[in-house]
């Protein structure tokens, strides 16, 4: 397993033990079966499967990447199972066996595109990693800019894992752009923030929105290297509700000190909060019946109001902006004041229209 | 689907299985080991497995595992080809899995139009493709997607063999350059998102001529498939590597330049085998995709390439039997320690193979050979 994807395990874990320390579901206790899909796309049908027809699971929790959704898609419709896939992803996509509750990108990349606007950059550079979620973000990136004025000065993709910056980085520089988009994964962001610093480009200059660096990733970039820059996520350590509070501490109490969390381990462990609550709903695991209950279920998780849409089985989150702070942790500048409902497929994006 | 068990456990090879001997022998000519050969050993043996794989596996395992076996068998029939084209020939190739992966496109290719039914298929949707391309069309049909399973390896290794092995490119360069091929193949793949799925690949797939592919009955018809197409293709390495063609080979591997001074071109006896080895991938690869349900890019680089190259060197790479054991062992290693240990299996995996290559340099088919010969010395 990724680091990423241990921690949102562990998020998941942690739920599971505060819902049976509450007495469990149903009045039964929850038994997690672990399953390690190795980041390879088989791997997870193989272990989907595993869980579905051998362990006979109630719902299964995970998924990192969209490859890996994709590949455990057709074993949960097949199966009729369900799966609850935490991470944000590029949207066009309304399994009726998958719950979203990560952000789709109604709920992250738009209000990312809509907050540049307001600062007033205008001219965008981007660059991502060479897949299926780079790729799809950066096609709503450019229908956006088209309707709204903006201009993309460049669209460059590298390998996942490659490290080797610099030429990007010059690229970057002589285009000057007013702000860079930034969908590069894992450890490529390690090295582009490297190189952007040491090519002297600061966040003061020229500020980089990234989509895929949290709590956690700060940490394996560097702070010095990152902060002063933009993310968009729906959930940051620092928000402040009382239920993050407590998670916070829960999750540190469990796993150390010096864990931080983020917004995709929120979101694992909202999930199975949002299963609990419609299985309570149902009265049941079976699944048909927990699809019908979960729609409308609504709670106050550590990032605010979450509502499941019975529709798309998306969730209803806040869009929060933040900016990285020299201590690690991520400060809100912007939120959306409210909810914003799911829409995977931008069907209420006029300027979208030709995406889909 | 009972029909291969029967062909397979009447053809009864004249001989004992070369695998022992050539397992003893090591790099060394084969020559002295012929004569302790006898033929009801190795027809018992190949019975036995044909009977426990082909009537046995399907009765005692449960679906999900059985599913799994035949994915294993996939791999097997990679490395079979491994073992021919490196353990036999010689020619180390770290790039199978661009073999594998034309054949498993190939065949994903036709399953997705057919899902389809004349419209895109889903990806193509999502990625802003409007017209289906002109590389899809003709996918559509089954017989010239079939065919391709089989041509477009086949073709590719004749070329790239024709063009190294001429110029007398052998050893790690050859190595390295399939290396590259792979990894050349994937960047390809996934820069082509609205072409070839990008690194989600081809998924999702519902009929399989006819048949739901998600259902029990299916997937142990395909089962079966798998398993009689590997016996099959094992029989006719088998009979390759024994044939005048197959020493030949050996000669090739052992010394190339002598063979050229005796009046052979050793380019074509490669090329030829290479590319027997590049159609062996091909078809796992198309057999892979309705048992798994997935084709990618993740499936062919040269991570999988390797891996496979490594399961054969566990089985023991002069046997074409330990080829295919080894093939099954790592991946059923890799399945169970995934199971019982999610946080170390990679370490466990690891380790397995250092363990083998110490103790038993040739691999467990070495090892084998080497108890039986101790217990006829005993004898």
């Amino acid at each position: 397993m990724a680091i990423s994807e241990v921690t949102v395990r562990d998020a998941e874990l942690l739920a599971i033990e505060e819902i049976n320390a509450a007495g469990g579901v149903l009045g039964k206790k929850l038994e997690p079966v672990v399953e390690d899909g190795a980041s390879d796309w088989p791997t997870f049908a193989e272990k989907a499967t595993k869980l579905i027809a051998q362990d006979k699971v109630a719902t299964v929790f995970g998924g990192w990447t969209s490859a890996s959704r994709k590949a455990m898609l057709p074993v949960f419709e097949k199966r009729k199972a369900l799966l609850w896939y935490p991470v944000q992803y590029e949207g066009l996509e309304s399994s009726p066996y998958i719950f979203y509750t990560g952000a789709t990108t109604n709920q992250q990349i738009v209000p990312g595109l809509d907050y540049l606007k307001e600062q007033g950059k205008k001219r965008l550079f981007l660059v991502g990693s060479d897949y299926v979620f780079p790729r799809t973000a950066n096609k709503i990136i450019k229908a956006y800019a088209a309707a709204n004025g903006m201009e993309i000065l460049g669209e460059e993709y590298t390998p996942l894992g490659h490290t080797e910056y610099s030429t990007l980085v010059n690229k970057v520089a002589e285009a000057k752009p007013d702000a860079v988009f930034n969908t590069l994964n894992g450890d490529s962001n390690v090295a582009f923030f490297k190189q952007l610093k040491a090519a002297g480009i600061g966040a003061d200059k020229m500020p980089v929105m990234s989509v895929s660096v949290a709590e956690e990733e700060v940490k394996g970039i560097g702070v010095d290297n990152v902060a002063g820059h933009l993310v968009a996520w729906n959930y940051y350590q620092t928000t402040e509700t009382p239920e993050n509070e407590k998670f916070v501490a829960a999750f540190k109490a469990k796993y150390g000190a010096d864990k931080v969390t983020s917004d995709p381990m929120e979101a694992g462990y909202n999930a199975v909060y949002l299963w609990a609550e419609a299985v309570k709903k149902a009265g049941t695991t079976e699944v048909e019946a927990v699809k019908k209950a979960a729609g409308g279920v609504s709670l106050d998780r550590p990032e605010g109001k979450v509502t499941i849409d019975g529709d798309n089985q998306h969730v209803y989150k806040t869009a929060r902006i933040g900016v990285v702070q020299p201590d690690g942790q991520i400060k809100e500048v912007w939120n959306s004041g409210e909810p914003i409902k799911p829409d995977p497929y931008l069907k209420t994006y006029s300027w979208a229209g030709g995406l889909v | 689907m009972t029909a291969p068990v029967e062909r397979a456990g009447t053809t009864t090879p004249a001989e004992r299985p070369e695998t022992t001997a050539l397992a003893k022998g090591g790099a060394a000519p084969d020559g002295p080991v012929r004569r302790w050969q006898g033929s009801a050993g190795f027809a018992a043996v190949f019975t036995a497995v044909a009977v426990l794989a082909l009537v046995a596996a399907p009765l005692l395992l449960e679906p999900f595992r059985l599913g799994l076996l035949a994915k294993y068998l996939c791999y097997a029939i990679v490395a079979l080809g491994i073992g021919l084209a490196w353990g036999q020939g010689g020619m180390l190739t770290l790039g199978q899995g661009v073999f594998f992966g034309l054949g498993g496109y190939a065949m994903g290719m036709y399953l997705k139009l057919n899902d389809a039914g004349g419209d895109l298929p889903d990806f193509m949707v999502w990625s802003g493709v409007e017209e289906l391309p002109a590389l899809w069309k003709p996918f559509g049909n089954p017989v010239f997607a079939l065919a391709m399973v089989v041509v477009l390896p086949v073709g590719v290794a004749l070329l790239l063999g024709t063009l190294v092995f001429r110029q007398r490119v052998r050893g790690a360069y050859f190595a390295i350059l399939t290396q590259a091929l792979a990894a050349a193949l994937v960047i390809l793949l996934v820069g082509q998102q609205g072409l070839t799925g990008g690194t989600n690949g081809l998924t999702n797939f519902f009929d399989f001529f006819g048949h739901d592919v998600a259902a029990e009955e299916t997937q142990r018809g395909l089962y079966l498939i798998v398993a009689a197409v590997l016996g099959v293709l094992y029989l006719g390495a088998r009979q390759l590597v024994r044939s005048r063609f197959g020493r030949l080979l050996l000669a090739v591997r052992d010394g190339e330049e002598r063979v050229r001074f005796l009046g052979y071109d050793p380019a074509v006896v490669k090329t030829l085998t290479f590319a027997i080895s590049a159609g062996m991938a091909g078809i796992a690869g198309a057999l892979f995709v309705p048992v798994v349900g997935i084709i990618s890019p993740a499936l062919l680089g040269v991570v999988p390439s390797i891996e496979l190259v490594v399961a054969v060197a566990v089985g023991g790479r002069f046997a074409l039997a330990g080829a295919v054991l080894g093939a099954v062992v790592m991946g059923y290693a890799r399945t169970y320690f995934s199971e019982e240990l999610p946080d170390a299996w990679l370490y466990l995996q690891g380790a397995l193979f250092v363990l083998v290559m110490t103790l038993a340099p040739k691999g467990l088919a070495g090892l084998a050979a080497g108890l039986v010969r101790r217990r006829e010395a005993r004898a």
